[in-house]
């Protein structure tokens, strides 16, 4: 891993100001629009690469502490959906209600924390 | 055919079923869409101007035979629709095979703003704003009065079934289980309603398919997925939050409440709407828009339709587990 500047959020930021400030505003309509998704998703592989260490931390040690065994955030993943899907996790357990409301809010805040949704879930857990 | 063939052939069809004196005037493409072409133009007679609307598969051909009976029942569909009084175009002419226009319509051209932020947002909509819940409520009410009996070609789909067909999607596009989505499933799994009403469903009934005046709601667009089914499907889906864009607590579009959407309904059909069974399509429709979005992303991810479009839909799935969160922290 380089630990030299520019680094890869650095460079991606380049990117997303390229696509935003001179892209979309020369390009016609339809692909000035594509270009303005384009910054979007080059926002959203920022926020990946900045948020999932500590997410899947947070949601591993979630899932370990609903399954009470250890193993990968894949599998576990899996394993949950599996005893939700069989109905030995009922969907208003609260254990599952505090995972899957933690679980949405950390994929919508990579993916779009610019979504009513997560604004109003910031307001309400300030 | 070369284009110079179609603006000919689009202006003797117009001759021909709208005017003998009458000129093609303002012909323009709306959309680059792969799936349909949409041309407006003005058939102009003397000193008046009819604007209308042709609609046809990329250069006139189907891509399937299944798409050519789609669209034929779209055509019939909307006859009806308009005859029985929905706010929809009129459509004027189909054209047939001697037109050399391939397998088109022509419909009229109804001029409004379908475009949701500025219909939640602008000025000059803010006054009719105050009443489109309550319109939108008749417009629903208006579309379910359809006979079945009139549209007996198209799919019948029960809740049922719709849910059982969702599960399909969801398990074909998602290699990992979404939890969220499961709960949803599993919410919704026990709560298929079994007592409601079956009458034609628009199935799209939401911003975007909904064009608006400053005078208020104008025309309901978009009749490709209509099936027979329960109404209140379409009820709940205009009230998605995907649609909202941003008035999160207006849940009627981002404009409006719930219960004037229920009491525009109810005033135009007579019937009652049991908020209970909007709640259940409510969380289904969260769900459908979230396990479609992945869908989309599918569209790009094998090739078949590559775009950054495309790709970026794929994440907005997690809007809907979201939206999904809140519905299902009410129901608790």
């Amino acid at each position: 891993m380089r630990t030299d500047r520019p680094s890869v959020d650095e460079l991606l930021e380049a990117v997303e100001e390229f696509l935003r400030d001179h892209a979309m505003p020369a390009l016609p309509g339809h692909l000035s629009f594509h270009a303005r998704v384009a910054a979007n998703v080059v926002g959203i592989t920022r926020r990946e690469i900045a948020q999932s260490d500590q997410i899947e931390a947070d949601q591993l040690q979630r899932l370990v502490g609903i399954l009470k065994h250890e193993g990968s955030l894949k599998d576990l993943n899996r394993e949950l959906s599996e005893k939700i899907r069989s109905g030995d996790i009922k969907w208003d357990d609260p254990v599952l209600m505090d995972h899957n409301q933690k679980f949405a809010i950390e994929e919508l805040g990579v993916d779009n924390p610019r979504y009513s949704a997560f604004k109003k879930a910031m307001e309400e857990g300030a | 055919m070369a284009d110079g063939d179609f603006e000919t052939n689009l202006a003797s069809a117009i001759k021909k079923y709208i005017a003998p004196d009458a000129t093609m005037e303002n012909l323009v493409r709306l959309t680059a869409g792969a799936s349909q072409e949409t041309w407006s133009f003005d058939a102009v007679t003397g000193d008046s101007s009819q604007g209308l609307i042709l609609r046809r598969p990329p250069r006139g051909v189907p891509e399937s035979p299944e798409r050519a009976e789609k669209q034929q029942a779209e055509v019939r569909v909307l006859k009806i629709a308009y005859d029985n009084g929905v706010l929809c175009p009129e459509i004027l002419f189909e054209a047939h095979p001697e037109d050399d226009l391939g397998v088109g319509f022509v419909m009229d051209r109804i001029e409004g703003e379908t475009m949701g932020p500025r219909i939640n947002r602008d000025d000059q909509y803010a006054e009719m704003r105050k009443n489109l819940a309550y319109q939108c409520g008749v417009a629903a009410a208006t579309i379910h009065a359809i006979p079945i009996e009139k549209v007996s070609f198209l799919e019948t789909i029960s809740p049922q079934q719709n849910l059982d067909k969702l599960w399909e999607t969801y398990q074909k596009n998602f290699e990992e289980p979404s939890p969220v989505f499961e709960a949803a499933f599993s919410f919704l799994k026990d709560r298929i309603p079994t007592n409601g009403r079956t009458t034609f469903v628009h199935g799209d009934f939401r911003h975007g398919n909904l064009m608006y005046g400053t005078d208020g709601l104008r025309s309901v667009l978009d009749w490709e997925i209509v099936h027979i089914g329960d109404p209140m499907e379409d009820l709940s889906w205009i009230c998605v939050n995907s649609w909202r864009f941003g008035g999160i607590d207006l849940p009627v579009g981002g404009f409006g409440q719930r219960e004037d959407l229920f009491a525009g309904y109810e005033a135009e059909s007579g019937i009652k709407v049991d908020p209970s069974q909007v709640r259940y399509w409510e969380v289904y429709g969260s769900l459908r828009w979230g396990v479609t979005c992945r869908g989309m992303a599918f569209t790009h991810l094998d090739g078949h339709d590559r775009s950054v479009e495309r790709a970026a839909i794929g994440r907005r799935s997690s809007e809907c587990e979201a939206d999904l969160m809140i519905l299902l922290g009410e129901a608790v």
